[in-house]
Parts: C-alpha cells; sequence; structure tokens
C-alpha cells in the first residue's frame, strides 16, 4: 500500500466502509437478477455521487474534489473488492477526457454534471472485439459522427459518450443518431454495440496529438485498480478458506504444496499493487505516463488471471457453483482484462515505448 | 508525500555535504575513480595497491565506511541522512566505498547487537577501518536449508572449546582472517545446543579447500576444523543462544541479497536495445523476431514492477517504523527475475552469448556466462526459494505450521 496522506486515508475508509456495509457482492447479485440493462443501482450510484466519488479528479471550480488519481484509484480499489457495479469508472475516464480536451464552455457544462452524479459518460474507442485504436473508421461531417462502436462499458446507463472519430475525440449526447444493440457478456454487467447515425457531436479540440492516448492510460490505470481490488480480494477470501477447510483431518493450509503457491500469489500480488499504484501517480505527477499506465495494466492482467484462477482451483468445488461469490471476480476478470489493452497489446505498447 | 525539512537542518546537511566533497577533494585518488573495491567483496584476493591502501585508512579513519555504526567503536557516529549524503557524494565522484564484505553486511551489525564490552571493543574498530576479513561459518553437508541440523561440535574444556567439524559453502574462506561461526554445544537439543563463536582462521587444525563452481570460479570452500582450540571469551551471548544470534545475522544477509538497488544497477541496459544490436529490426525498426521481443517486454515489465516493489517496501517500512511485510517477497522475486534476465541473454545473443574465454568474445558477454552460472547459486543460498515461502507462508499469511 502506498503511503497515503490523511485526506486519502480517510476516503479509502470511507469507501471501505459503504462498500463492505452497503454493497456487498450480495448487492450485485440483486442487480444481475433485476435484469436491467444498465446494470447497476441507479440509487446506489446517487448515493456514491453525493459522497463525492464521482468528481475525485474533477477541479474544485467545476464541482469536484480535485484529489487525483491515486485517490480515485483507492475508492475504485475498495469497490472491485465487492464487485459494486457502477458506472464509476466509465464516468471518471470520460471526465479526464473533458477536462484534458475540453473547452472551457465543454468543462463548465459537463463537468458539474458528471461530479454531482446527474450526469453518466462513458468512452466509445474500439470498433471490434479486440482493443485497437489504430483502426477507427468513425468519422465525422458537419457535426455530425457515423461509424460503430462495439461492446462498449456502460453504454445503457450513459447520458453522454466520448467517441473516439478519425480525426479526434468528440461528445455525443444519447438520442437522435444513437442506437444501442445490447451484448451480453459473462460478468453481467451494461455492454452495447452502438451505431451512430449522424448523431450531433462536439469536438473535444484540446489536449493536443496525445489526446486519445492521454485518456486511453487513463482508462487503463482506473481501470487495474478496479482489478486490483478484486485480486486483492479473491487472494483474501482463498486464504481464509484454506485456513478454515478440512481434509485429511487437517486444515488446507498446513499443506506445504498449498502454502507455496499462496506465497506466490502474495508475491505477485504485491507487483501488481506496486504497479498500479505507481499508474495512478504517475498520472498525478504527470510523469512517464504512457509507460507507467502500461505496466500498470499488464500487470493487472497477469496477476488477476492467475489469481481468478487459482481462486476457484483452491475453493474446489464448492468455487464451481454459483452461490459462491469467486466464479463473479473471474468472469469479470477476462472482460476488464479485455478492456484498453489485453496483455499481448500491452507488451506490443511498451516495446514500442522503449523503441524495439 | 515528502516532509519539508526544518531550515537549520537543511543547513547543517548542507554544511555536512561540503566537509564530504572536501574530504573526497583531499583524500580520493583519482586514479581509482569508477574502479571497484579490492577488499568489498569476497571474490578475489587482497592485493591492494598502495593508492587503494591509502583510500581505505582514509575512510576506516572517519568511519565513514560504516557512518551509522557508534563513535566509540570505530564507525562514523552518522545519521541516516549524513549516510545517504556521503553515499551520494561517492557515487558522483566515482568513488567506492573501500570498507565491506561480510564484517560490515553481516557480523558487525549482528555483534553490535548482542556481543559483550570487550568483543565489541576487539572486533568492530578493524571491521570500520577494513583490516580483517571475515567469512560465514554456518552451513555443513547436512545443514543446508535444514541449517540447525549441524554438527560441528564445540567441546567444553574449561578454558577453551574444542571444536571438531565441516563446514561448507564458505564464502571468501580461503582470504579471510576469522570465522563468525554457528556450531553445537549441546546434542540434546536441535536449536537451544546452537551457540555462537568467532574462530581464527589461522589458529592450528582450520584447513580451507577451495570448490570450484559451475561458473569457473572459487568464491566459497569447504573448511575443516580438527580439535581447534577456541578461547571462551569467543563465545557470542550465552551458550545456547546462537540460533537465535545466527538466525537475526540472516536478516542483515537477505537485506543485501535482495537490495532493488544493487540488483537496478546490475541491470542498466535494456535487453530490447542490446536485442537491437545482436539481431535484426524489421522496416519499423522494431525487433523482427516478434516472439522473443513479446519475451523481452514481458520480462522487463514484471521488472519494473519488482523495482517498484523494492522501493514501496523501503517507503513503508519507512513510514511504519518496521519492516513492511512485502519485503519478505524482495529476496525470492528478485533472484527469479535476475536469472530470467541472465536466461534471456543468452537467448538474445546466441552461441555468441555463451563463451567460456577467447579474445572473439567481448568483456561483457564473458562475464554474462559466469554471471549466469553462479547467479544460480542465488535462489539456493540465504535460504532458498522454497524456505522463503515457507517464512511467507508462516509468518505473513498466518498458515500453520505443517511440520
Amino acid at each position: 500500500m502506498a503511503v497515503l496522506n490523511e485526506e486519502q486515508e480517510m476516503l479509502r475508509d470511507m469507501a471501505r466502509e459503504w462498500a463492505t456495509n452497503e454493497s456487498p457482492v450480495t448487492e450485485f447479485r440483486k442487480v444481475r437478477a433485476a435484469g436491467e440493462p444498465q446494470a447497476y443501482d441507479t440509487t446506489a450510484y446517487a448515493t456514491m455521487a453525493e459522497m463525492g466519488w464521482a468528481g475525485v479528479i474533477v477541479p474544485e471550480e467545476h464541482g469536484g474534489s480535485d484529489f487525483g488519481f491515486m485517490s480515485a484509484g483507492l475508492v475504485i480499489e475498495e469497490l472491485g473488492k465487492t464487485l459494486t457495479a457502477s458506472p464509476l469508472v466509465a464516468t471518471t475516464v470520460a471526465a479526464s477526457a473533458i477536462i484534458l480536451g475540453g473547452s472551457d464552455e465543454q468543462k463548465a457544462k459537463w463537468l458539474p454534471r458528471l461530479a454531482s452524479g446527474e450526469t453518466v459518460a462513458t468512452l466509445a474507442v474500439d470498433e471490434g472485439a479486440h482493443h485497437d485504436p489504430s483502426v477507427i473508421e468513425t468519422s465525422v461531417s458537419d457535426g455530425k459522427l457515423s461509424g460503430k462502436k462495439a461492446f462498449v462499458h456502460e453504454a445503457h446507463g450513459a447520458d453522454l459518450f466520448v467517441v473516439a472519430a478519425k480525426d479526434g475525440l468528440y461528445l455525443v449526447e444519447k438520442g437522435d443518431g444513437v442506437t444501442l444493440t445490447t451484448r451480453k457478456l459473462t460478468d453481467q454487467r451494461s455492454h452495447a454495440d452502438i451505431a451512430f447515425d449522424g448523431a450531433a457531436a462536439d469536438k473535444l479540440a484540446g489536449g493536443g496529438e496525445s489526446l486519445l492516448d492521454d485518456v486511453l492510460d487513463r482508462a487503463r490505470v482506473l481501470t487495474a485498480a478496479e482489478m486490483l481490488g478484486m485480486a486483492q480480494q479473491v487472494f483474501d477470501t482463498t486464504l481464509d478458506y484454506l485456513k478454515q477447510r478440512v481434509q485429511f483431518n487437517q486444515v488446507l493450509a498446513t499443506f506445504q504444496a498449498l502454502q507455496h503457491r499462496m506465497a506466490d500469489l502474495f508475491a505477485d500480488l504485491a507487483q501488481m499493487r506496486s504497479a498500479v499504484e505507481a499508474g495512478l501517480q504517475a498520472v498525478d505527477g504527470g510523469f512517464g505516463v504512457a509507460r507507467a499506465a502500461t505496466i500498470a495494466k499488464a500487470e493487472a492482467n497477469r496477476v488477476l488471471h492467475t489469481i481468478s484462477n487459482q481462486g476457484i482451483q483452491l475453493h474446489g468445488g464448492i468455487g464451481m457453483t454459483d452461490e459462491y461469490d469467486v466464479g463473479f471476480y473471474l468472469k469479470r476478470a477476462r472482460v476488464l482484462e479485455a478492456a484498453w489493452g489485453s496483455s499481448s497489446y500491452l507488451k506490443d505498447r511498451f516495446a514500442k515505448l522503449g523503441s524495439y | 508525500m515528502a516532509t519539508q525539512l526544518e531550515p537549520d537542518v537543511r543547513a547543517d546537511e548542507d554544511a555536512f555535504r561540503t566537509e564530504v566533497q572536501q574530504f573526497l577533494a583531499d583524500h580520493f585518488p583519482t586514479e581509482l575513480k569508477n574502479k571497484g573495491s579490492a577488499l568489498a567483496g569476497v571474490d578475489g584476493p587482497t592485493n591492494e595497491t598502495p593508492a587503494q591502501k591509502a583510500w581505505r585508512e582514509a575512510v576506516g579513519e572517519r568511519g565513514w565506511g560504516t557512518p551509522t555504526w557508534p563513535k566509540q567503536y570505530g564507525g562514523g557516529g552518522l545519521t541516516k541522512a549524513q549516510a545517504r549524503i556521503i553515499e551520494q557524494e561517492f557515487a558522483k565522484a566515482g568513488a567506492y566505498n573501500p570498507i565491506g564484505g561480510m564484517g560490515v553486511m553481516m557480523f558487525g551489525p549482528t555483534l553490535l547487537e548482542y556481543g559483550s564490552e570487550e568483543q565489541k571493543n576487539e572486533h568492530i574498530p578493524p571491521i570500520c577501518r577494513g583490516e580483517i576479513r571475515w567469512c560465514q561459518g554456518y552451513s555443513e553437508p547436512n545443514a543446508g536449508s535444514d541449517l540447525a541440523n549441524l554438527q560441528t561440535f564445540a567441546e567444553d574444556k574449561g578454558d577453551h572449546y574444542l571444536v571438531n567439524g565441516q563446514k561448507t559453502w564458505t564464502s571468501g574462506g580461503q582470504w579471510a582472517d576469522k570465522c563468525f561461526a554457528i556450531v553445537r554445544t549441546d546434542k540434546s537439543d536441535k536449536h537451544k545446543g546452537i551457540s555462537f563463536m568467532l574462530i581464527d582462521m589461522d589458529a592450528p587444525g582450520v584447513e580451507v579447500r577451495p570448490i570450484t563452481m559451475i561458473s569457473g570460479t572459487s568464491p566459497f570452500c569447504e573448511t575443516f576444523f580438527t580439535d581447534v582450540k577456541v578461547p571462551k571469551e569467543n563465545l557470542v551471548g550465552e551458550e545456547g543462544q546462537g540460533w537465535t544470534i545466527g538466525k537475526r545475522l540472516l536478516q542483515h544477509e537477505r537485506t543485501n541479497i535482495s537490495g532493488g538497488g544493487r540488483l537496478a544497477s546490475m541491470m542498466g541496459q535494456s535487453l530490447g536495445d542490446i536485442a537491437k544490436k545482436y539481431g535484426t529490426t524489421d522496416a519499423d525498426g522494431e525487433l523482427a523476431d516478434k516472439v522473443l521481443r513479446d519475451k523481452i517486454a514481458d520480462f522487463e515489465i514484471r521488472w519494473n514492477s519488482f523495482l517498484l516493489t523494492a522501493r514501496r517496501a523501503v517507503e513503508e517500512s519507512k513510514a511504519q517504523g518496521g519492516v513492511s511485510e512485502i519485503s519478505s517477497v524482495l529476496k525470492k522475486v528478485g533472484t527469479k527475475l535476475s536469472q530470467e534476465r541472465s536466461e534471456l541473454l543468452i537467448e538474445i545473443r546466441g552461441l555468441q552469448g555463451l563463451g567460456w574465454e577467447g579474445k572473439e568474445f567481448t568483456d561483457g558477454e564473458l562475464e554474462a556466462v559466469r554471471g549466469w552460472l553462479f547467479g544460480k547459486a542465488t535462489t539456493i543460498y540465504g535460504g532458498s526459494t522454497e524456505i522463503q515461502n515457507n517464512i511467507i507462508a508462516k509468518r505473513v499469511l498466518g498458515m500453520l505450521d505443517h511440520q
């Protein structure tokens, strides 16, 4: 755990307490059972926004607290532990795009609404099943945006889309020319393909040529923070289970084969936490962001992949049941691994950043 | 989140920095710039040049080779902040710390904690001056990972002990003046029968045979004790306290093996850059061998998160005023990654990366081969990876003892 300041500790403790008491995994089960396309509890999200969590990275003049990405990551990590379904990550990523690329008018119009929870927003970049920002066909002419986006996170709840077109990022509001097709994925959260057909689009003209990359790096570190919470939770739950499950007249935790596997996972988790926290801190520091964000997401992918699989294996048969929570983490893990860069994408990017 | 220093503290530190710079200007021989110490390691003989000797004596006299050790025993008596300033200024000037070896890294800190006043007065000052080389008498043929199974026996003969037995993997035994050893004084109790004592390597009955390793070097020895007389005043702590003292010393050893900073400096150049020299690149300037490129990136990402973890362990330990629990993974992860890097380097260089000797190979290539081979020891010594896993499971994760 990075060394935190007082504000950050308070924020983290508040998020931990709320997630544990008000949003345990049973709440996610309720969302799943309700079967609403937006796949989150709108009252719960309103409460989260009221506590200031949707405005952690938003400047104070626009209604946020301007605590930065490390702080936002702390909240997201705690929510990840209990698989809290919400558009918090998506909205925070969209807010970062407006902060980096928006005009004064765009910031004044949207940031207060995002920070207050009144407006939900999301980022739409990829046009196929793999993350690949180098192939974008979506285009804009005369302020009208047309194209197809695939597997957009939190699309159903979103009022505002930050859409990548050939010549940059655009803000598109829900409404005419925006058609959603639900894509039900294994994590039971909101995903949709979106057809934009001459939808009114407002360009984010600032932020320079690297705007899309910069926004994607922010999406990577925030997603990695959610994954960190998930990995930590699976590890903790599995360790507790090994300490109480008895076979051959002894608790499983006494078996050396399992002890050594847990020691390996503990080391992996330590690496993941270091990488994710460093990624969040790099964004706040504004230095070496591309590299740090790539390392953060790559390590999050590697370690959560392993831990989510081992979580099932070490629980044995009970881990295979729907009644038990550990399977939910596995299913959500794979969706997030694919988001904003699979391991192979990120390794390629890391090599490119190192000029080899 | 660095705390702002008080102005007077900062002024003191600036003054000390100037003092160190002046000392370097007065004493550091320019011919030694960017060269290593002849004495600091355990991997070479102790023939010093006059310049090396003068530099060792100058640093030793001030106690700056052991800056935070108490002044009364020959240390610098300085704060950690001042020690960092010495380190920084030495590095800037291309100067090395000539005071090193096991006496500094492991034995000294342990003796300061457990030794008697007489022992500290006798043994610490020569370590601070770099005059005495120490070696470690721990492992035995049947006591490796199960170290407490050691059998070397010290029989009580009234005013002295009579020591018989064999130690192995004695690092630098052939060059050492003295040995700190754990030996058995009581055969009835595995752990409580162990005592910690100091043995002169030139005492009658001590015989040392270097062991040639797969890397072709002989940094380790077998050490035989046959009726070696050890005076009673060379017992450290009480009889039977040797296991406790010996384990404390191992903590110092692990800290040194896994030190992220040292590993980082060992691994300066990007493997990607090296691979571009040895392999071909495509039109985009990327490595043409995409499988190798993927392996390199995969390794370097994990290596970076290890460095971040080592840094985090230091920050957490500082903030919480104790050893951070993630420190327990540094040895096992750091040594594994170092080995992986050596293997990748060979893959990158092909057979040119497996040279044993000859002018057709660069020094860097030859050193990498020896390093690759010797590096296999790092996951075995200082508590093997398997022992590290036991420690993590038991002490950090609270999993129950399997025995």
